[in-house]
């Protein structure tokens, strides 16, 4: 569904943001991806909705390349992948229903379809309650949990989180992680980047580690793992999770 | 009403400052280009008014036949740069010449006077060529002993209105130019203010037909509304004008102040296309 074949991509400057990238992600499939800050994590996530395209090799995702996509077929392909970011991006001066109704009203989805797909994926991640709410009257958890409704919305195959948990407290960071899982679980795949480690060790999804742009580590191509060094950001220092 | 217009309509409410001083600053540059089109529209007219009394006049010679010269001017009438062409018989001349020269109206006698056919030329064909032209044939009688039209004067007349012209062009191009910069300027500005609503309609899959359509949407009401602003100021201006300098100038007609509104509207359009199409590219 996903798949990374030989992807470069090296910004202004000099820094090379992805290294001979050979990655693949199937359809329903959970993944991490870890590594430090600047490790290449954001980039192979903006490569996934084409925000940004590899110098060379390519990214195919779906029917889509990176090779050939034009700016509508990438409208396109972004109407099938849901994206969360960590500092949730939500419209300030509208309710929760019209920041998640925004997302099928901008790519002309049928009006009189609208209000029932807008409630159906409020009650999914709990927010039926807060519809009329304006963001800044929500808790960071919350406001998450409408940027994760808005990505659901058009039901995307898979839905893009990076750094979903980075602002929120260790509670509103356990719903949202449960949250995710729920949406695999119902056969959306799931690309996550995170520096939360702890999520990781408590889960057995796949993980791909990145460092200086390029996969150090992925857990898919272990048979039976039994150890794997991930490295903490925050410490510094490596650190056995499986 | 559809979600491009209805996002249109309500970044007013959402930025109404912004928007006022938007819609402030376009209709301020339209009214120096109302101003200006006025200036050119009145000099145009003293021009016209100008222009009108070109006049073509053949001289006969003493003894001609009247009826000759009565075919001469139905053949002259018929000429499709001719708006009229009249007998003025020496007594006829000799009156005229009393009324418009006083002083020397004891000198003058019919006698002294040649019989003319007088000719006024057609708007259009006020021009030195024409002129000339019709003098030539004029002057092909054989009962015409001259022909006088005024040359240096026509082609003085010729040049002031060519100048007027080109310059009314020119300038009215170079407002029309920081009209649409000015326009491109507010749309870029509202653009701004909206980025992260752009940006979401990126990662949501709006195409860019899409993004920019309440954009163009929002430079077209800017400039109809300037447009008619500037309209209106210009009409204030041009009273105060009248009323206190005792000018008597012409206002633009019906149809040149609706064509001003859409230029405004095109040109709001024109404004936000630059603008949100570059805005586009760079994102």
């Amino acid at each position: 569904m996903i798949r990374f074949t030989n992807a470069s991509l090296e910004y202004a400057r000099g820094t090379v943001a992805l290294h001979d990238v050979n990655l693949f992600i199937a359809r329903r499939e959970f993944v991490f991806l870890t590594g430090p800050s600047g490790a290449g994590k954001s980039t192979l996530l903006k490569c996934i909705y084409m925000d940004e395209r590899p110098d060379s090799g390519e990214v195919k995702v779906g029917a889509t390349s990176s090779l050939t996509a034009t700016r509508t077929d990438v409208a396109k392909l972004r109407r099938k992948t849901g994206i969360v970011f960590q500092d949730f991006r939500l419209l300030e001066d509208r309710t929760v229903e019209q920041n998640v109704a925004f997302a099928l009203e901008v790519i002309g989805a049928p009006r009189n379809t609208i209000a029932g797909k807008v409630s159906r994926v409020l009650t999914q991640v709990g927010l039926a309650s807060k519809t009329t709410a304006l963001p800044r009257e929500l808790s960071g958890g919350e406001q998450q949990r409408v940027a994760i409704a808005r990505a659901l919305v058009n039901d995307p195959f898979v839905l893009i989180a990076d750094e979903p948990t980075g602002n929120l407290d260790d509670r509103a960071t356990r719903g949202i992680f449960q949250l995710l899982r729920d949406i695999s679980a119902s056969g959306t795949a799931v690309v996550m980047a995170t520096h939360n480690l702890d999520l990781v060790r408590r889960s057995d999804y796949r993980t791909i580690e990145l460092t200086h742009g390029e996969i150090v580590f992925d857990s898919a191509s272990i048979a039976a793992p039994t150890g794997v060094a991930l490295l903490d950001d925050d410490a510094g220092m490596t650190e056995a999770v499986l | 009403m559809s979600l491009a217009t209805r996002e249109a309509l309500v970044s007013f409410r959402r930025a109404p400052l912004l928007s006022a001083l938007s819609i402030t600053t376009i209709a301020f540059s339209l009214f120096a280009f109302g101003l200006f089109g006025l200036v050119v529209l009145n000099i145009r007219q003293a021009l016209e008014t100008v222009s009108e009394r070109v006049e073509i006049r053949a001289f006969a010679y003493d003894g001609t036949d009247s009826r000759s010269v009565a075919a001469a001017v139905a053949e002259i009438s018929a000429y499709p740069e001719v708006l009229r062409a009249d007998v003025i018989l020496p007594q006829e001349a000799l009156e005229r010449a009393r009324r418009e020269m006083g002083e020397f109206k004891d000198v003058f006698e019919s006698a002294f006077l040649p019989t003319a056919i007088e000719v006024r030329l057609k708007p259009g064909y006020r021009d030195p060529d024409a002129v000339q032209r019709v003098a030539g044939k004029m002057g092909a009688f054989a009962f015409v002993e001259d022909v006088r039209y005024g040359e240096d004067w026509i082609n003085q007349l010729h040049r002031i209105r060519n100048i007027a012209g080109a310059t009314g062009m020119v300038l009215g191009l170079a407002f029309a130019i920081v009209a649409v910069i000015i326009i491109g300027a507010t749309i870029r500005m509202a653009m701004m203010a909206r980025a992260r609503e752009i940006e979401i309609m990126r990662l949501v899959g709006a195409t860019d037909g899409f993004i920019r359509r309440p954009f163009l949407i929002e430079g077209a009401i800017k400039g109809t509304v300037g447009g008619a602003l500037a309209l209106g100021l210009t009409w204030f201006a041009t009273s105060v004008i009248e009323r206190y300098l005792s000018f008597d100038t012409v206002f633009f007609d019906t149809r040149l102040a609706v064509a001003g509104v859409i230029a405004g509207a095109v040109i709001g359009l024109a404004g936000s296309m630059v603008s949100v199409s570059r805005q586009l590219r760079q994102a």
